[in-house]
């Protein structure tokens, strides 16, 4: 492969047909270029639809108490019930090595806050440190609830974004003191929400200083549960079915209430609100799949053609190149050697710029269903070989027939 | 030099078949400058195609230089035009985007020489055809004169056995055409055996022996008192 005669006369050929190898090279790069591009805008939209729809995907599971309806050992229907610490520590304590995620809640819908002169009305909750992954909350300053914090049971608060623009305006809230009916809480942090401005006026503090400050004793009220991914959708509906048969079993079990009372004990298992998601995120990824082989097929096409002309373009010079001492495999050699070391500079061009231009504008664009725009290297590297790969296979064919031709017949005057 | 007997040559039209050549017999000794002539579809095309080792005979034996030329696969023909032969055509038939250097070189370029050995040799026969400050001007750059004597240049600088020429004063004027023969003596008189086609009896009249061609047979086989292209100019 390595001779230096040949690549000699290859790179003459290329330095006197500068149309002919601006024709080729703008094909190839051309192609994955455009090839490149729709990848990483495919990659981009699937990346902000996954952050969309984060919350969704990680299949939460929900649980609330309600009133039964059913007598049950003795007791009459129409009970209201309600959970307590040992619900939560007994399904933590039986389902441990399924669980991703785990919370309890306690709530309040309504309470005064007061900071400074600002005062409204807002809802204020007991929570885990998991919860800012079941709220899929973002924390913009400082820091959320953690262990230490439930542990000493200390009276730090969590606000939401809207909360602090109305109550603190533009001052930073960090170690600021807030009075929450009626008790004095720390600002730690500060979170955004995707869900939307409602739950951005929510007050978070640590369960366990939420239920002695405000009295609540052992009561929680909505059990939270997210559980370990697993690779597929199938998968992760069978695990989570079972796990929502078994939690119910074992609540109800505990509290008393009839395995058939259905409006005792409500579970909301978002998992098959996933479905949709890995849906839309395996249509999206089939549709720029799709585009990605035509276009490909389009560059094979487009390559095949020019392969094609320039043969039929050099076959006198074929027929001369005969006459005089060329063998045929040394005329197939010299239009592939030539092809191939063409499109694989333009190919080369191509995608540097797609990538490029993938670097460069990518982070600029700022939507919320458009995210990261980016290509596996390795792919479009692949791309480019196949591409590669098909020119020469496209120019072979003419190149061997072209080198077949009696040189009689190649030299035939026009 | 060369030996042949009883070649026969016929190409499918369609259905018909066309007899070119319909046994043909002559042999050319080494040193000789023989015009082949006959008229448009006398086969004498053919024949100089057959001896050139681009085409090949239905039936009959050929030999060049001691070496039988039958069935020889693409590969040692081009091999055997490589060393044995050099050619002239009518329009040319030079590489436009390569200089006269890089196409008097080619021949030299499949002989697998070296690029710096390559271009001095194609130098000195470009020197030779009197081209030698015309080496680096494209095709397109030179008068029709001019690309016969590159064509010239190149068949001679493989060093082959046999020079073929295919009209080749047929696309020059009559000074030209003169000037080209006088370059084509001087390669003859050097030692070298020439074969030309030509229709034209002022061109054969240049050569040491007509051969004469008619419906595929040779009808006359004569030597001739030769003219030297310089007594023209």
């Amino acid at each position: 492969m390595f001779n230096i005669e040949r690549w000699q006369e290859i790179f003459e050929a290329i330095a006197k047909n500068k149309l002919r190898t601006f024709l080729t090279g703008i094909s190839v790069a051309s192609g994955i270029f455009i090839l490149v591009i729709l990848l990483g805008v495919g990659k981009g939209l699937q990346n902000g639809i996954e952050k969309q729809f984060e919350r969704d995907a990680d299949g939460i599971i929900e649980v609330w108490t309600g009133v039964t309806q059913k007598e049950y050992k003795g007791l009459n229907p129409g009970r209201e019930i309600q959970f307590h610490n040992s619900d939560y520590d007994l399904s933590v304590q039986k389902f441990g090595e399924q669980l991703d995620k785990k919370a309890s809640t306690i709530n309040n819908w309504n309470g005064t806050v007061v900071y400074g002169k600002e005062t409204g009305n807002y809802q204020y909750r007991g929570v885990y440190p998991d919860y800012v992954f079941i709220e899929n909350a973002t924390i913009i300053k400082g820091r959320f609830i953690n262990n230490n914090d439930l542990e000493k049971s200390k009276k730090v608060a969590v606000i939401g974004n809207k909360l602090k623009q109305e109550l603190f305006k533009d001052k930073d809230p960090i170690g600021e003191e807030i009075n929450v009916a009626s008790i004095n809480f720390k600002v730690v942090g500060v979170f955004t929400d995707p869900a939307g401005e409602r739950e951005e006026t929510r007050i978070y503090l640590p369960i366990t200083t939420f239920q002695k400050a405000y009295g609540s004793g052992d009561k929680i009220s909505n059990l939270f549960y997210t559980l370990q991914k697993k690779d597929n959708y199938d998968e992760a509906l069978a695990q989570s079915k079972k796990f929502v048969a078994e939690l119910n079993q074992i609540l109800k079990s505990k509290n008393t209430i009839a395995p058939d009372d259905e409006s005792a004990i409500g579970v909301n298992n978002s998992i098959e609100d996933t479905k949709q998601f890995y849906d839309l995120n395996l249509y999206i990824r089939l549709f720029f799949w799709w585009v990605g082989i035509c276009t490909i097929i389009a560059g094979v096409v487009g390559v095949s053609n020019i392969m094609l002309i320039i043969v039929k373009e050099r076959t006198k010079e074929i027929g001369i190149r005969k006459a005089l001492g060329a063998s045929p495999i040394s005329i197939i050699g010299m239009i592939l050697h030539e092809s191939i070391f063409i499109t694989t500079i333009a190919g080369f061009i191509g995608l540097l710029m797609s990538l490029l231009l993938l670097e460069i504008v990518g982070p600029q664009i700022k939507s919320e269903y458009f995210l990261n725009p980016q290509v596996d290297f390795s792919i479009a590297l692949t791309t480019l070989v196949l591409l590669v790969f098909a020119g020469a296979l496209a120019g072979f064919f003419p190149a061997y027939r072209a080198a077949k031709i009696k040189p009689i017949v190649a030299l035939r005057d026009e | 030099m060369i030996e042949i007997t009883d070649l026969h040559k016929s190409y499918k039209m369609g259905s018909s078949e066309l007899h070119v050549l319909k046994g043909i017999n002559f042999s050319i000794k080494e040193g000789e400058l023989v015009a082949i002539m006959g008229s448009s579809g006398s086969g004498k095309s053919t024949l100089l195609n057959i001896l050139g080792i681009l085409d090949e005979a239905d039936s009959g034996s050929y030999t060049l230089d001691m070496v039988p030329i039958k069935n020889l696969n693409e590969t040692i023909a081009s091999k055997y035009r490589n060393q044995f032969l050099g050619f002239v055509f009518q329009s040319f038939n030079l590489i436009n985007y390569k200089n006269a250097l890089d196409n008097v070189a080619m021949p030299l370029y499949y002989q697998g020489i070296k690029r710096k050995e390559r271009n001095e040799i194609a130098m000195s026969y470009l020197e030779k055809v009197g081209l030698a400050s015309h080496s680096h001007h494209l095709p397109n750059e030179l008068s029709g004169g001019q690309k016969q004597r590159v064509a010239i240049a190149r068949a001679m600088a493989s060093n082959p056995k046999v020079l073929l020429a295919d009209e080749p004063t047929g696309a020059l004027d009559t000074k030209t055409s003169y000037e080209v023969m006088e370059l084509i003596q001087a390669i003859n008189d050097a030692g070298k055996t020439v074969l030309i086609v030509t229709h034209e009896p002022d061109i054969a009249a240049m050569c040491k022996r007509n051969v004469v061609l008619k419906d595929g047979i040779i009808i006359d086989d004569k030597f001739v008192n030769q003219v030297r292209a310089t007594s023209y100019v």
